[in-house]
Parts: structure tokens; C-alpha cells; sequence
């Protein structure tokens, strides 16, 4: 009779460490034996491009898979390179990134976290992607960058506003070029002043997640700082797309500013009932009635039409801006997709070739060297201006554009006009500013 | 035993409930503020009226429980966007003495029908695509109607409602992802005509002072629409030689069909009829909010609460309960509900069937025998 080795004791032992084993994401042990999550071994290097392909923010999303396809095709030496000519920093030279061309992958984040989360994850595991980027919402941003963090990736925000992105919810490996909720309170509060007077009644209706409560405080704060009052912040269902009933009650509230804390489809529709309700006409304290769209894009002016003539907003960038490196871009868009780039198609291409700006610095793909290159990097041409990327909080700083609705547009992407430069001393803040407090960046992860 | 007082108190209880309700209202709520989410109220109901109302049909004639009919609303305002696209279509002129965003010459689009028709009728016609498409989407509606009961559902009428629920549900999924392919993810805006735009001041006409009640006029055409279509509806199956045979086969199909009428004919026509009701609210729906290939699902659920409410298979029934619970949502969303209650707009449809089904079963004015086997 043979003896076996199997005590009850030893088979209890091996099926707690097998189901740890099992238990453990894979996404922890995809590359157990690499230096760091989807170390490229081969001749090329995988993007993940992540973006609302549907949803209320499906125009921003298209927009952006339009540009990082730009971006990929300029890395790779395709195209008349757009803003790799005059970008300050001259690592790159069309040659893909360390020698290895650039691949990407997309996914479809539906403007849903769950959706947004498990499409990167997917990116990360299956495909290999040593970094995602993407967004148009700071709901799903936030969510991916936290799974960036724990899967040991970098995440290169695309369109996201909160202040939470790099206030509360910052991460070391997540990074952010576009602007936020406070920059655009900043920026607008003394336009609006020197329009509409300091003896206002604002009325806000904002959409019901982390960008729209961070934008109302920032725009309620910096608007009461110049003695306006704030009657009321009624927050809307992101899905909403009938604005109505939220409409109705703005002119016997006693106000006579709303301002409409709402992006996308939802501002599309929540400034074309506001307009359909007569509030453009209409006056209140003695006063004309006024809109303000703190958070503007031209796409969105697109949807609303002839809406947005005389509204004021904020934004990242703008194709007529006369800065160094817009016009290349434009021009580059244009020939391929026969329109102008969005704020959004901008800032994701910026973080596309900032990222493999930093790697192709560092000398390598891992995480934390490329962390450690955008940390405190000092740049300029990719149409901005100067702008910083601070280390502290991973939030680039820069001038901040002041947009109106055009009355008269000469074609139809002519929708804004800049009203005003607001220069990045203006707008910066300290990191532990109250309105960005709570969180901290923590260490980088390489993964593996 | 109950006593004769006991009647009369129950037959008092729900008017005297209504003017207590109305009492507190204009105690606490300005005048001017419950008018207009009246108003409001009345618009959210035309719209749950009118789908609500097809699918009554549908189920009173076919006993089909209809999941794709959100789908049909849906392809009604598709047809709206789809003749704006037809008038709209362009050739192209350079203009050089303006510059485009690159600064190439212009290249201007010119549409067809400017070119055909001098350039202000033409004009004025792609302005009224809208209203226009009512005439297009009629013949589609009644067309898509027949070939979805005829080709799928007619299969199903003998099987249980959860069978029926299933395949109209997979239809309806089938039906908007072709919409998506077609047409994109991304809302379309598809505008009113242009004489349409702006507010009508209800506080002026009714002794107010101005701005206090500004209405759009395209929702006041869109209720009028509404009302339009459900009387004729109503009309047509009241005065009708047609209708009065399909009032007698809702009531007892077997004897009428033993009277030598092919009812099963005229139920198939019925549901042609129920998908352009559900056609005709999406055309007109188109301006108030841009079409996109999930707006059916929106309403789809809605409206089923809405027939519930209403009583399975009356058609009175799902017209009332359709206005009822859209004057409901709409007093919900006014901030000093939402401020004692947060998210009440959202639930307030919801709370409302649950307390009419828990007191109710057969709903406000279902019949007997309706969904109780």
C-alpha cells in the first residue's frame, strides 16, 4: 500500500494559497516577470484611448479619437507632424517612441465608470496598453485613473473639469493638461463683473456629479467674491435631457443670472430650453436676464446653434488662438478631417505627445520615470503658451481663455470668439488650496 | 353592512383630497409658478398620452404587450430627421470672396430645393421640415407597423405576455441599434420653423405682469397636436363603421368573427394605426429634444407605468393617466418639493402607481378580466 503526502492539514494549506492565487487580480500578475505593468518587448508600444463613444458626451469623444489618431500618425513621422514642430521640447523625432512604433487600442466608456473602468481594464490585461488617456467626463476620469493607479499604468486625463481629478482625488500616476472648475471661476468671475455689474442674482443649475458640484462651488465662490449672490444650485440627472421643468421656475425665483453648470448634450439641451423659454428676452431686477456657461467648447456651441450668440464661458483652448504651434495643429486637423480640432481633440492630442515626450526623455516606459520627467515640466508650442506641469498635484497651469458666442459667425465653425486671456498667474492656486484638499498623490506604481 | 353614509363619504373623499391638495398648493406656491408647471405638466403628458395610447391599442385589439413601441415613437422622430436630410440635400458652390477655417476659398452648400424652387421657398420649406414630416411619416409609420406584426408578432399572439415581452423587447433593441448605425450615437438637433421660436407670454394675456408665465410656442403646438390626435383617435373608433367593429372585437373577438368579419384583418390595421400615433409623437417631439437612437427606451418604461396606471386595455384610462402623472412629475420637480424630498421628481411616477395599484389593482379605469387570467 502506498502512503500518501495529502494531510487534511497540508490540502487545507495548498487550496488557501491556490485560492489567494486565483483570488488576485490578474492585472497584478499579467507580467509577474517584467520590471513593470506591459513592459514592450517587442517592436511597438500599445495607447489605450479611451472615450464616450455614446452617451451625452459622444461629440467630445469623437473628437478626441480624431486627434489621438493625429497623435499616433505624427509620433510614427506620418502626416506634416502638427505640433512635434513646434513643441519646445525636440526628444521627439517622428520615429515612434524609443525606437518602437506606436499602436493604440479604443473603448467605448458610455460616460459610465463601471463601463469606463472595465473597457481600461480590458485595454491593460488584454492589450497590453502601457498607457490610457481619454475622457469627457470627470466622473469617469476619476475612476479610471484610480484603476491607472492600482493596475500600474499612467493615466493621461483627457477632458476632465473637477476640481476633485487633481484636488481630492489625484493619484501619482494620473495627469492632467486641461483646465478646472476653479481656473474657469477665476478666469470668468472679473469678465463677468465688468459686464454684467457686481449687483447680480445667480441661479445654477448643475449637473449631478463630481465635475458639476466642483465647477458650482468654484464659479458660486469666485462670483460671490466680487459681491454677487447665489439664490439657488439645483442639481440635474446627468441623463436628463428635458430641461423644462428646471427651466420654468428661474425667472420667479428672483434671480437674474443663471448659470448653467452643464456640459455636452446637456448643455445643448439645457441652453436651448433656456433660450426656448424666453429667458434671453426677458429681464428681472430691472436688469436683462443673463446666461453664463462657465465651461464652454465649440462643439457643443455646434449642437446649440444660434443659441450661444452672446453667451459668456470659459475654455482650454480655441482654434483661433495666436499662439505658437495652434495654427500647425488646425492646420494639420483640418486637411485630415475637414474641421477645426475641439478643446477637447487638443488637449487629449497635447497629452498624447507629452507622454511620449516624457518616456522618450526618461529613456524609458516605466511609470515612475515618466512620472518623475512630467513632474515640473516647463513647456511651451503645443498652443497654450507656457504652461507648467506642476509636480505637486500632476495639474498643468497656463493662461485661461475668456469665449463669447459670436453673433455673426463667418462659417460654421466660427461659433466663439476670445474675449479674454487670463494669464496662468491669475488662476493658479496653492496645492493645499480648501477646494482641492483631502487627498494626496501618493507613490507611483510601476505595476508588476 | 355598510350604511348609505359610507358611500357618500367615499364617493367625497377623493374630490375633498384633491381641493386639499390644491388649497396647500396656492398657500404655499405663487400662482404664476403652478400654472406653468402646469402648463409644463400638460406638454410631459402629451407625449405619455400619445405612446401610451398605442400601446393601449395594441394590447386592447391584439392582447400583444408592445416593448417595441418606444422603438416606433423613436422612428417617428428619425423620419423628422430624415426629411430634414432629404429637403437639406446640397450641392456645393465657392464662394471666393469668403474664407474658410483654413483660409481656402468658401465652399458653400446650396440646397436642391433652393435651387428648384427660388431661394426663399426653399428656404422656407427646409424651415418646415418638421411639420412637414408628418406627411412622410404616416405612410412609413402604418408601413413598419404592418411588416413588424405581420413578419414577428403575429407569431406570438397565442403565447404567454412574458414570450411577447421578450421578442418586442429584442425588436426594440434590434431597432435602435439599426437607428445608431445609420444615423450615429450623438443627438440630432432638428429644429421647429423659425416662426415657432421664442415664448408666448402667458402673464400678459392672463392679467399678469410680463415674463411672470413665458411658455415655448412649439410645446403649446405640440400639446394642441396631442389633443388633435387623441380625439381623432377617439373619433374614429366612436363614429367609424371600422371603429365600432373594432370597440365590438375588443369586447368579445369571437362572436364578431362568427359574424363573418375577418376582425383579425381589421386588428393588424389597428396596430399600423397604434405605430403612427407613436410615429406622429416622435415627429413633433423632434424640436423639443434632439433625437438620438435611445430616446424610445427613455419613454418606453414611462409609458408603461403610465398604461398600468391608466387600467390595462382602456383607452380613456392610459389618456388620463398619461396627463395625470406628467402634471405629477412636473409639480415634483419645483425646488420646495425637491428641497423637503431630494431625487421626488425622479420616483414621483413611481410612488404614484404604487399607491393606485395598492388601492386600485384593475388601475383608474381598467376593465375586468384585463391581464387577471
Amino acid at each position: 500500500m502506498s502512503k500518501t503526502n495529502f494531510t487534511r492539514r497540508r490540502v487545507l494549506k495548498s487550496g488557501a494559497v491556490a485560492g489567494a492565487a486565483l483570488a488576485t487580480p490578474t492585472i497584478f500578475t499579467a507580467s509577474s516577470v517584467a520590471a513593470f505593468t506591459n513592459e514592450p518587448t517587442g517592436s511597438t508600444v500599445t495607447f489605450g484611448f479611451n472615450v464616450p463613444q455614446t452617451g451625452p458626451y459622444a461629440d467630445e469623444g469623437a473628437d478626441e479619437l480624431r486627434a489621438y489618431e493625429l497623435a499616433v500618425e505624427h509620433l510614427n513621422g506620418g502626416g506634416d507632424g502638427g505640433m512635434l514642430s513646434t513643441f519646445s521640447s525636440n526628444a521627439l523625432e517622428g520615429t515612434g517612441i524609443l525606437g518602437k512604433e506606436v499602436n493604440f487600442v479604443t473603448g467605448d466608456t458610455q460616460t459610465k465608470s463601471d463601463a469606463a473602468r472595465a473597457s481600461a481594464k480590458s485595454m491593460i490585461e488584454k492589450d497590453g496598453a502601457i498607457m490610457i488617456t481619454g475622457g469627457s467626463s470627470s466622473g469617469v476620469a476619476i475612476a479610471v485613473q484610480g484603476l491607472c493607479q492600482e493596475a500600474g499604468v499612467i493615466f493621461m486625463a483627457g477632458l476632465t473639469h473637477s476640481n476633485d481629478t487633481t484636488g481630492k482625488d489625484k493619484k501619482a500616476n494620473g495627469f492632467r493638461h486641461f483646465f478646472n472648475g476653479y481656473m474657469s471661476g477665476a478666469a470668468l468671475a472679473p469678465v463677468l463683473a465688468n459686464r454684467y455689474g457686481t449687483d447680480r442674482k445667480a441661479y445654477h443649475l448643475t449637473a449631478d456629479y463630481t465635475w458639476g458640484w466642483t465647477q458650482q462651488e468654484s464659479i458660486a465662490a469666485s462670483t460671490e467674491a466680487m459681491g454677487w449672490e447665489t439664490v439657488n444650485d439645483v442639481r440635474t440627472p446627468l441623463a436628463e435631457t428635458d430641461f423644462s421643468a428646471y427651466i420654468a421656475p428661474v425667472l420667479n425665483s428672483g434671480a437674474d443670472v443663471l448659470v448653467l453648470n452643464h456640459y455636452g448634450g446637456n448643455m445643448v439641451n439645457s441652453l436651448t430650453n433656456a433660450v426656448q423659454f424666453g429667458l434671453r428676452e426677458a429681464s428681472a431686477n430691472g436688469k436683462n436676464f443673463e446666461i453664463v456657461v462657465p465651461l464652454y467648447s465649440r462643439l457643443m456651441a455646434q449642437g446649440a446653434g444660434a443659441n450661444v450668440a452672446g453667451i459668456l464661458g470659459s475654455t482650454n483652448w480655441h482654434w483661433t488662438l495666436d499662439r505658437p504651434g495652434t495654427a500647425e495643429f488646425v492646420q494639420s486637423f483640418g486637411q485630415k478631417y475637414g474641421r477645426p480640432p475641439s478643446q477637447a481633440a487638443h488637449t487629449t492630442y497635447c497629452q498624447t505627445i507629452l507622454y511620449a515626450d516624457a518616456a522618450q526623455r526618461a529613456g524609458s516606459f516605466n511609470p515612475c520615470a515618466i512620472a518623475e520627467a512630467l513632474e515640473d515640466f516647463e513647456f511651451s508650442g503645443l498652443g497654450n503658451g507656457d504652461v507648467l506641469y506642476r509636480g505637486a498635484d500632476h495639474q498643468c497651469f497656463k493662461d485661461v481663455l475668456v469665449v463669447q458666442g459670436k453673433e455673426n459667425p463667418e462659417n460654421e465653425f466660427d461659433l466663439l470668439e476670445v474675449v479674454e486671456v487670463t494669464p496662468a498667474a491669475q488662476v493658479t492656486y496653492e496645492p493645499d488650496h480648501p477646494m482641492f484638499a483631502g487627498g494626496s498623490l501618493g507613490e507611483c506604481n510601476p505595476g508588476a | 353592512m355598510t350604511s348609505p353614509g359610507n358611500g357618500l363619504i367615499k364617493a367625497a373623499t377623493t374630490p375633498l383630497i384633491l381641493v386639499v391638495i390644491v388649497g396647500l398648493l396656492l398657500a404655499f406656491i405663487p400662482l404664476n409658478e403652478l400654472i406653468l408647471q402646469l402648463l409644463n405638466g400638460l406638454d410631459k403628458g402629451s407625449a405619455y398620452a400619445l405612446i401610451a395610447l398605442g400601446l393601449t391599442l395594441i394590447f386592447g385589439t391584439l392582447g400583444v404587450v408592445n416593448f417595441a413601441h418606444g422603438a416606433l415613437f423613436m422612428i417617428g422622430s428619425f423620419c423628422a430627421v430624415t426629411l430634414s436630410r432629404i429637403l437639406s440635400l446640397s450641392y456645393e458652390v465657392i464662394d471666393p470672396e469668403r474664407k474658410d477655417f483654413l483660409g481656402n476659398p468658401l465652399k458653400v452648400d446650396v440646397p436642391y430645393v433652393e435651387k428648384w424652387f427660388g431661394e426663399a421657398t426653399g428656404a422656407a420649406i427646409i424651415d418646415w421640415a418638421v411639420p412637414l414630416a408628418i406627411l412622410f411619416a404616416i405612410p412609413v409609420m402604418i408601413a413598419v407597423g404592418f411588416i413588424m406584426e405581420r413578419g414577428l408578432i403575429k407569431h406570438f399572439y397565442k403565447r404567454p405576455h412574458a414570450d411577447q415581452i421578450l421578442v418586442t423587447f429584442g425588436l426594440a433593441i434590434v431597432l435602435q441599434e439599426i437607428i445608431k448605425a445609420l444615423y450615429g450615437a450623438n443627438p440630432i438637433p432638428t429644429p421647429a420653423p423659425e416662426v415657432f421660436k421664442g415664448s408666448f407670454d402667458f402673464g400678459v394675456w392672463m392679467g399678469f405682469d410680463a415674463n411672470k408665465i413665458l411658455y415655448p410656442y412649439w410645446r403649446i403646438v405640440y400639446f394642441l397636436f396631442s389633443a388633435a390626435i387623441i380625439g381623432a383617435v377617439f373619433a374614429f373608433l366612436r363614429f367609424t363603421t371600422f371603429g365600432m367593429v373594432v370597440r365590438a372585437g375588443m369586447a368579445d373577438r369571437e362572436t364578431v368573427g362568427l359574424l363573418g368579419i375577418n376582425i383579425d384583418k381589421r386588428f393588424t390595421m389597428m396596430f399600423g394605426i397604434a405605430a403612427a400615433v407613436a410615429g406622429l409623437a416622435g415627429v413633433m417631439y423632434t424640436p423639443i429634444n434632439s433625437p438620438n437612437y435611445h430616446m424610445g427606451m427613455d419613454f418606453l418604461v414611462l409609458s408603461f407605468v403610465v398604461v398600468v396606471v391608466g387600467g390595462m386595455g382602456s383607452l380613456p384610462g392610459a389618456v388620463l393617466a398619461g396627463f395625470m402623472l406628467g402634471i405629477l412629475q412636473s409639480f415634483a420637480s419645483m425646488n420646495i418639493f425637491k428641497d423637503i424630498i431630494p431625487g421626488i421628481d425622479q420616483i414621483i411616477i413611481y410612488v404614484v402607481a404604487i399607491i393606485i395599484l395598492l388601492t386600485r389593482p384593475r388601475g383608474l379605469m381598467g376593465r375586468k378580466g384585463v391581464m387577471e387570467e
